[in-house]
């Protein structure tokens, strides 16, 4: 890794780890670790959008958490560009943090329980000026009017409070507030899987046109796949607090390179009617990241796994300019992509 | 085709709140057939759920069923309403004649019990068997949902379990007392996808082999096109458009079928594409529109009528049922608005 970033990219996170110790006894002994996040590197490009995949309890959450800084990391780097210099989040204390926070915003899962019921709609979207110190409160007032213009909801509803409104012209509310302060980097958390469908296709085509409008960057972190060829740029793939496959979307949906995402693409269901035909049915169940098995994390689930794969665990590989992949046999498999039927093995 | 083992006409439920009545299901008709799926798809407060929990008779407080047939046709030919039952009689054909799964596994077990005990109740209740031949059952009910080591699981808790097999449990404990009738409430809304398609699996295996009837509720059109047979889609306690799976994805009547069709994510798509969408939002159940109750949201609307007149279920050529002026009913409409008008 070279000591400052390529130009266009705006983060990079490289090596990130966070481990939850399980504490057990009347000492509170540390008997464990769990690796949430063992060894995750990406970077994310200006105007992009990186989508975080995978199953529960894959670290994706827990990964976006880190570079919020709403957890501090175990270890890596998160290098972020920020007024015009180059700072890691994950070596900052508290306090050198704080002037930083505006500049990545978060856009929350829940948009029920993510919203202040005691404040208006105007207060709640104008929090963050207040905090920031931005303007005085006429400057603010007509701030948060753009900004309710922006995410189209009413001016007249300034005054109203949460309960008044629906999931998604909550989810607005929620994407206004993170706007707010025009940040660099919007961390997006399955934003649209609370919501049902005909309002989720309105809030994912809003976020899609606030990125052409404003240049924004997002990571979206998510586990509908459907969802996520809808929004992103390149796809990034995790299982059991490891990357297993970062691509861009179309090339990782065409053809996936890791058995687990050609799994996880076969098992989403499409609304044809009788498109089931050939399904991959993993077998057993997701790993314990406490005690994840030895080698590849996938292999008890694979059905392409050899010897190698139970003993060394892979590292991220460039197969191809921007193409990753952690597989021991990523070369000599060919895998079956979203649209295609044959499966060739060996 | 046979007779259908469970045939519902003109079901209505309403909840009798302090700030007004909901009519949560408003006239809900459908058949369901021995070894076949009806997919009941919709979205928040269409009354889904609401339609399954009446057929059991196990709505909450403050609702009620206040209307219309459910008309069980049980092994021996005989035909029973579930609706004039009382809640004693009830409970004799839930279990062995329609049982429930339910969306959130961990919500509906109790804690206290392990997952042998709670199989086992059914069991004993409605076969009359002692402690240790219900046991004996409910591991070889596990065994049949998949759950490894069947002997050695029947004693855990439900929280020493994972999702999956929770839903499987779940399943099992459906399945005690050997229903003909399944109701699936969502069963895989809270799983993930590789966890899903192993549910979905599992109910695929049990209908072939044991020639259940599963009336499958869900909001996710991909789970549908995948398991159901026949579909019915509802909007605000209604059915709109009822008939099968491939008419329905294939040429969908009602607008808000094909709206709701169009506007799904999919796998398929191109990468950052924008999706058609649904104007508005889903009414609240308070103020629920004149008329037809979808007509804000339609694209095709035709004025003066939608507004003011409810359109009637037509049957159309295919055999398909669609609630929607554009299908039939329009006349009649114009007549009857004419003659409250004049």
């Amino acid at each position: 890794m070279s000591e400052t970033i390529p130009p266009e990219t705006i983060l990079e996170v490289t090596d990130l780890k966070k481990h939850f110790p399980i504490r057990r006894g009347l000492l509170r002994k540390v008997v464990g670790q769990v690796k949430a996040v063992d060894g995750v590197s990406f970077s994310i490009r200006k105007g992009e959008t990186l989508a975080l995949v995978g199953e529960s309890g894959c670290g994706k959450t827990t990964a976006a958490r880190c570079i919020l800084r709403a957890y501090a990391p175990t270890g890596g780097a998160i290098k972020f560009k920020v007024e015009g210099r180059e700072v890691d989040l994950a070596a900052l204390s508290r306090s050198e943090l704080r002037p930083l926070r505006r500049h990545i915003q978060m856009v929350f899962q829940d948009p029920y329980s993510s919203l202040n019921p005691r404040m208006v709609v105007g207060d709640i979207i104008g929090e963050p000026l207040l905090i920031n110190g931005m303007g005085d409160a006429v400057a603010r007032r007509k701030r948060v009017e753009e900004l309710m213009e922006l995410v189209q909801l009413p001016r007249a509803y300034y005054n109203r409070f949460p309960h008044a409104f629906s999931g998604g012209q909550r989810q607005r509310i929620g994407i206004a507030r993170a706007l707010a302060l025009n940040p660099t980097l919007i961390v997006a958390d399955e934003p649209v899987s609370a919501l049902d469908v005909s309002v989720q296709a309105q809030v994912l085509n809003l976020m899609l046109d606030l990125q052409d409008q404003l240049g924004l960057t997002y990571l979206f972190v998510a586990h509908d796949l459907s969802v996520v060829k809808h929004v992103s740029d390149r796809v990034a793939v995790m299982y059991v607090g490891r990357m297993v496959e970062l691509a861009e979307t179309e090339a990782l949906f065409e053809r996936p390179l890791h058995p687990y995402t050609e799994a996880l693409l076969s098992a989403a269901p499409t609304p044809v009617p009788g498109a089931v035909s050939n399904r991959i049915v993993l077998e057993r169940e997701i790993a314990d990241p406490a005690n994840p098995p030895p080698g590849c994390a996938f292999h008890p689930r694979c059905r392409y796994a050899v010897d190698a794969c139970r003993a060394v665990v892979p590292e991220m590989t460039e197969v191809q300019p921007g193409r990753f992949v952690a597989c021991h046999r990523a070369a000599e498999l060919t895998l079956a992509g979203v649209g295609a039927v044959e499966h060739v093995v060996d | 085709m046979a007779d259908p083992i469970l045939s519902v006409r003109g079901l209505k439920t309403q909840f009798f709140g302090p700030e007004g009545v909901v009519r949560a299901v408003d006239g809900v008709d459908f058949d369901v057939f021995e070894g076949r799926t009806l997919g009941v798809v919709g979205e928040s407060g269409c009354g889904k759920s609401v339609t399954a929990r009446s057929v059991l008779g196990i709505v909450d407080r403050p609702g009620r069923v206040v209307g219309g047939s459910m008309k069980l046709r049980r092994a021996n030919g005989e035909v029973v309403d579930l609706g004039t039952l009382t809640n004693e009689q009830m409970r004799k054909y839930r279990g062995p004649e329609i049982a429930l799964v339910f969306q959130e596994p961990m919500a509906s077990f109790s804690q206290h019990y392990t997952i042998g005990n709670q199989i086992g109740e059914g069991i004993k209740l409605h076969m009359g068997l002692d402690d240790r031949a219900a046991k004996k059952r409910a591991i070889e009910l596990l065994d049949m949902v998949g759950v490894p080591q069947p002997a050695r699981r029947v004693d855990d808790y439900p929280f020493q379990l994972s999702g999956g097999l929770r839903q499987r449990v779940m399943i099992a404990m459906a399945l005690s007392c050997d229903p003909r009738v399944l109701i699936a409430d969502e069963p895989t809304t809270a799983l993930d996808v590789t966890t899903q398609a192993q549910i979905l699996d599992l109910l695929r295996t049990l209908q072939k082999d044991r020639g259940l009837a599963i009336i499958l509720i869900t909001h996710d059109m991909g789970v549908i096109a995948e398991m159901a047979h026949d579909v019915s889609v509802m909007y605000l306690g209604r059915a709109v458009e009822t008939g099968s799976v491939k008419e329905i994805f294939e040429t969908p009547k009602h607008p808000y079928t094909r709206a709701l069709l169009r506007s799904i994510p999919t796998v398929l798509a191109k990468p950052r594409t924008r999706l058609p969408t649904i104007a508005g939002s889903i009414p609240h159940p308070f103020d629920r529109p004149k008329g037809c109750s979808y007509h804000p949201r339609c694209a095709e609307i035709i004025g003066a009528v939608c507004e003011k007149a409810e359109p009637p279920a037509v049957d159309t050529d295919d055999g398909r049922q669609v609630r929607c002026f554009l299908h039939g009913g329009m006349e009649e409409a114009k007549a009857s608005l004419q003659g409250a008008s004049a």
